[in-house]
C-alpha cells in the first residue's frame, strides 16, 4: 500500500472505480426489481468451448435459482463495494470472476453467432473481456484505501 | 508512474496511521453521495417506467387466464376407453392421455441421457394421470394392433423392461369395439374418410367420442353426425388441441376488448419443408396383405388394389383423405372460429396444385383459399406450401392494430388508427414498437417484455420450457373432454364447433376441385 499516485491519477481511477461500480449495481439492482428476470436465457444462448457446462447448468432448475441469486446479489454488492471503496479488492477479485464466466459463455468467436442482440462488433475482445482488464488494472492501482470505507479499514488494522 | 513522496497524501503514509481524522472522514465517504445521485437516477428510471406501463395498460389491459379446467376425479370410477387407430396420431393421443409404448419411453429416457437439456420424460412423466382404463383397440394393421395393446396395458408409464399391467381385448373391427359393453368412450384416430361412419356408430351406442379432425371426409355425414351426436346426447369433441392454447383466450378477449378496431382481414399458413411434414411416411417393413385388412381400411373409398403407399401415406390421396383442407387449413381455421367465433363463411374460392411432390398423389401441396364473411365483413386468407419452411405467423389485421399469434402474441398499433390517434401523436405509443406482447408461461405477464426477453422467447427459449414443464395442448384437449363427460357438459370444439369446422374445410375442397367460387346458403343451411 505504498503506491502514491498524482492528483489527476487518483482522481480517473477513483472515476473509473465509481462507475464501473454503478454499472455493476444497476445490473444487480435491475435484476433484482424484475421478478421474471432469470439467467435461463443467457445460460441457454452459451456458445463455444464451455457451453455444455453452462447448458447442463440450466437444465437444472435449483441450479438456475442459485446462479440467478448469485448474479443478482454478487453484481449489486460488487457494484455498492466498487462504489464505496468497501473491501474494494474482493469486490474487484469477485467481479472479474463473474466477468470471466460471462466471457466464457459468451465466447466472441469467429464461428458463433448469438440470439441476444449486440449493440456493437466484436471479435476475441469483447466488452467483458475489456472489463476484466480494467478491474485488474484496478486491483493493481488500488483506490479504495486513498478514497473510501477501505481507508478506515487500513487504520483501523494498523492500530 | 510513481510519484514522489512528498506529494500531498494521497497515500496511507506512516507518519499518519493510527488516528481516524476528519480528513480521513471525508475521504473515506467520499464516494457516498454517488449512492444518492444513483437512487435519484434509478427512482426516476423507475417513474417513467411505471408511468408508462400504467398509460400503457389503459391502451390494453387483457386480463383472461385460460380456463382452469376442475382436476379430474381421482378417486372417481375410472372413464373406460378404446381406440380406433393406433398410427402416429393415435400413439400420440394415447401418450397424451397416459399410456405411452414402453419403446417411446426408452427412447425418451435414452435422448434425456445423451443430452441432458433434453426434458421430454421429466416432463411427461410429471403429466397428470386422467383416472380412465383402456379396454380395447383396434387397428387393422395387426401390427399396430399388438402396440395399442402394450401401450394400453403400460399403466406405470415404463420403459420395455417395466411391469405391464392386464393388455386390454384386441378387436378386428371398430363395429366389435364399439359394441363391447365395458367401453364408455372412443378415441377415433383413423384415415380422414373414417371419421364419421365411426363417430356416427359410437354415438348411436351412447359411447362418448373424442375424434381427431377433420369432423368429415364427405358433407352428407357431416349433417347425420350433428344429428346423432345431438339425439343421443353424447360428448364430442374434435381433436383441434389448439383450443388449449392460451395465447388464443388472450387473442380472444383482445378482439373483443376492440383493442384491434375494425377486423378486415386475416391471413393464416402452413408452411413445411419435409417429406414427414408432407405426408411422405415410413412404410412399416412388416405390412403386407396378409397384416393389413385392406377391404375394412377401403371402407366407403372407391376401390383400388392393395397399395402399402395408399395405406400409410394416405393423406395423399383424396380418396382417404380431405388434403392441405382438412388436415391443415382446419387447425387454422379452428383457432380464429375460438378467437372471433367466425362461423361457415359465406363463400370460398381455391386454388392451388402440385408443384413439388410428383410422387402420385392426388392431393396439392401448395394450396390457397380465400374465404369471405359478409357477416364480419373481412376475408380470412389461408396460404399453405408442404415445400418451403419460411415460417408465416397467424395475422388478425384491424384499422387500429393488428395482432401476430404464434406461441406468443404481439400486437402493434397502426400508425394510421383512428382509436390510438391521439397517443400517437403524444409520443405514447409508438407504431413499431408493440403496445402489448404475451409469452404464454410468465408469471405476472403485464405485456411488456424487455427486448432481450422477447428475443429469447421468440426462440422458445424462455417461459415455453422453463422449469422444464412444458404442457402438452393434445393432453389438455383429452382432459377437458373426460371433465365433460363427467359433468355432463358439451366441450370447447363441440359438435357444433365441428359442423362449421367441417362445412368450411369441405366448401375450400369443392372451390378447388370445381373450380370456382361456393357459396352458403345459411337458411337451407347448404353448401351452393
Amino acid at each position: 500500500m505504498n503506491k502514491s499516485y498524482t492528483n489527476i491519477q487518483t482522481f480517473l481511477l477513483v472515476t473509473l472505480r465509481i462507475l464501473l461500480g454503478w454499472y455493476f449495481l444497476y445490473e444487480g439492482i435491475v435484476k433484482i426489481a424484475n421478478p421474471d428476470w432469470s439467467s435461463f436465457g443467457y445460460l441457454m444462448d452459451s456458445q463455444g468451448a464451455f457451453a455444455g457446462i453452462f447448458h447442463a447448468m440450466a437444465a437444472k432448475t435449483n441450479v438456475v435459482a442459485v446462479v440467478d441469486m448469485l448474479n443478482k446479489w454478487g453484481l449489486t454488492l460488487i457494484g455498492l463495494g466498487l462504489i464505496l471503496g468497501f473491501l474494494t479488492q474482493y469486490a474487484l477479485f469477485f467481479g472479474m470472476l463473474l466477468l470471466i464466466m460471462y466471457y466464457c459463455s459468451h465466447p466472441p468467436l469467429a464461428s458463433v453467432a448469438y440470439l441476444m442482440p449486440q449493440e456493437g462488433s466484436y471479435l476475441w475482445v469483447n466488452k467483458t473481456l475489456l472489463e476484466i482488464l480494467t478491474m485488474a488494472v484496478l486491483m493493481v492501482f488500488p483506490t479504495g484505501h486513498i478514497a473510501g470505507f477501505d481507508r478506515f479499514i487500513t487504520k483501523w488494522t494498523k492500530k | 508512474m510513481k510519484n514522489d513522496n512528498s506529494k500531498k497524501d494521497h497515500t496511507s503514509s506512516k507518519t499518519e496511521t493510527q488516528k481516524i481524522g476528519r480528513r480521513d472522514i471525508i475521504k473515506g465517504l467520499a464516494a457516498v453521495p454517488v449512492l444518492g445521485a444513483f437512487s435519484y437516477a434509478w427512482s426516476r428510471k423507475n417513474n417513467i417506467d411505471q408511468t408508462f406501463r400504467k398509460q400503457m395498460r389503459e391502451v390494453v389491459n387483457l386480463t383472461s387466464q385460460p380456463v382452469e379446467l376442475a382436476p379430474s376425479v381421482k378417486d372417481g370410477k375410472p372413464i373406460r376407453i378404446g381406440i380406433i387407430g393406433f398410427g402416429i396420431r393415435g400413439k400420440q393421443l394415447m401418450r397424451a392421455a397416459g399410456f405411452p409404448e414402453p419403446s417411446w419411453i426408452d427412447e425418451q429416457i435414452k435422448a434425456h441421457a445423451e443430452n441432458k437439456q433434453n426434458t421430454n420424460y421429466q416432463s411427461y412423466m410429471e403429466q397428470e394421470q386422467l383416472n380412465i382404463e383402456v379396454n380395447g383397440v383396434c387397428d387393422i394393421f395387426s401390427v399396430y394392433s399388438k402396440e395399442a395393446a402394450i401401450a394400453a396395458s403400460n399403466v406405470n408409464r415404463e420403459g420395455t423392461v417395466g411391469k405391464m399391467g392386464k393388455e386390454p381385448r384386441q378387436y378386428k373391427t371398430y363395429l366389435e369395439l364399439l359394441d363391447a359393453p365395458d367401453i364408455d368412450a372412443v378415441i377415433i384416430a383413423t384415415p380422414d374418410h373414417w371419421h364419421s361412419p365411426m363417430a356416427i356408430e359410437a354415438a348411436k351406442r351412447g359411447k362418448h367420442v373424442y375424434c381427431e379432425k377433420p369432423v368429415s371426409w364427405t358433407v352428407p355425414e357431416t349433417y347425420e353426425l350433428v344429428k346423432v351426436v345431438k339425439e343421443k346426447g353424447v360428448v364430442f369433441q374434435l381433436g383441434h388441441q389448439g383450443r388449449q392454447t392460451e395465447s388464443y383466450t388472450k387473442a380472444r378477449e383482445a378482439i373483443e376488448k376492440g383493442i384491434l378496431g375494425k377486423v378486415n382481414l386475416i391471413e393464416v399458413c402452413t408452411n413445411r419443408n419435409d417429406p414427414n411434414g408432407a405426408w411422405v411416411y415410413d412404410i412399416h417393413p412388416d405390412a403386407s396383405p396378409s397384416t393389413i385388412d385392406w377391404t375394412q381400411f377401403l371402407g366407403q373409398a372407391p376401390y383400388h388394389e392393395f397399395s402399402l403407399e395408399r395405406f400409410f401415406r394416405w393423406r395423399c390421396w383424396w380418396d382417404y383423405s380431405t388434403g392441405l383442407n382438412g388436415d391443415l387449413l382446419t387447425h387454422e381455421y379452428d383457432a380464429l372460429n375460438q378467437i372471433m367465433g367466425l362461423g361457415i363463411p359465406g363463400s370460398v374460392a381455391s386454388s392451388g396444385g402440385i408443384y413439388f411432390f410428383k410422387d402420385g398423389r392426388t392431393v396439392p401441396d401448395v394450396l390457397q383459399v380465400v374465404m369471405e364473411f359478409p357477416k364480419h365483413e373481412l376475408s380470412f386468407l389461408y396460404s399453405a406450401t408442404l415445400a418451403s419452411g419460411r415460417s408465416r405467423g397467424k395475422v388478425i389485421m384491424g384499422h387500429d392494430a393488428s395482432m401476430e399469434i404464434s406461441d406468443r402474441l404481439v400486437i402493434k398499433a397502426e400508425a394510421e388508427s383512428t382509436q390510438y390517434k391521439k397517443k400517437i401523436e403524444e409520443g405514447l405509443i409508438d407504431p413499431n414498437t408493440p403496445i402489448y406482447s404475451f409469452t404464454p408461461g410468465k408469471k405476472g405477464a403485464d405485456g411488456f417484455a424487455t427486448a432481450t426477453e422477447q428475443y429469447f422467447a421468440s426462440r422458445g427459449l424462455l417461459y415455453t420450457y422453463r422449469n422444464g414443464k412444458r404442457v402438452d395442448t393434445t393432453h389438455l384437449h383429452i382432459k377437458e373432454w373426460l371433465n365433460c363427460i363427467r359433468a355432463g357438459v358439451q366441450p370447447s370444439c363441440n359438435i357444433d364447433q365441428a359442423f362449421q369446422e367441417g362445412i368450411s374445410a369441405h366448401m375450400s375442397t369443392k372451390a378447388l376441385l370445381e373450380n370456382r367460387r361456393v357459396f352458403w346458403d345459411a337458411d337451407k343451411q347448404e353448401i351452393v
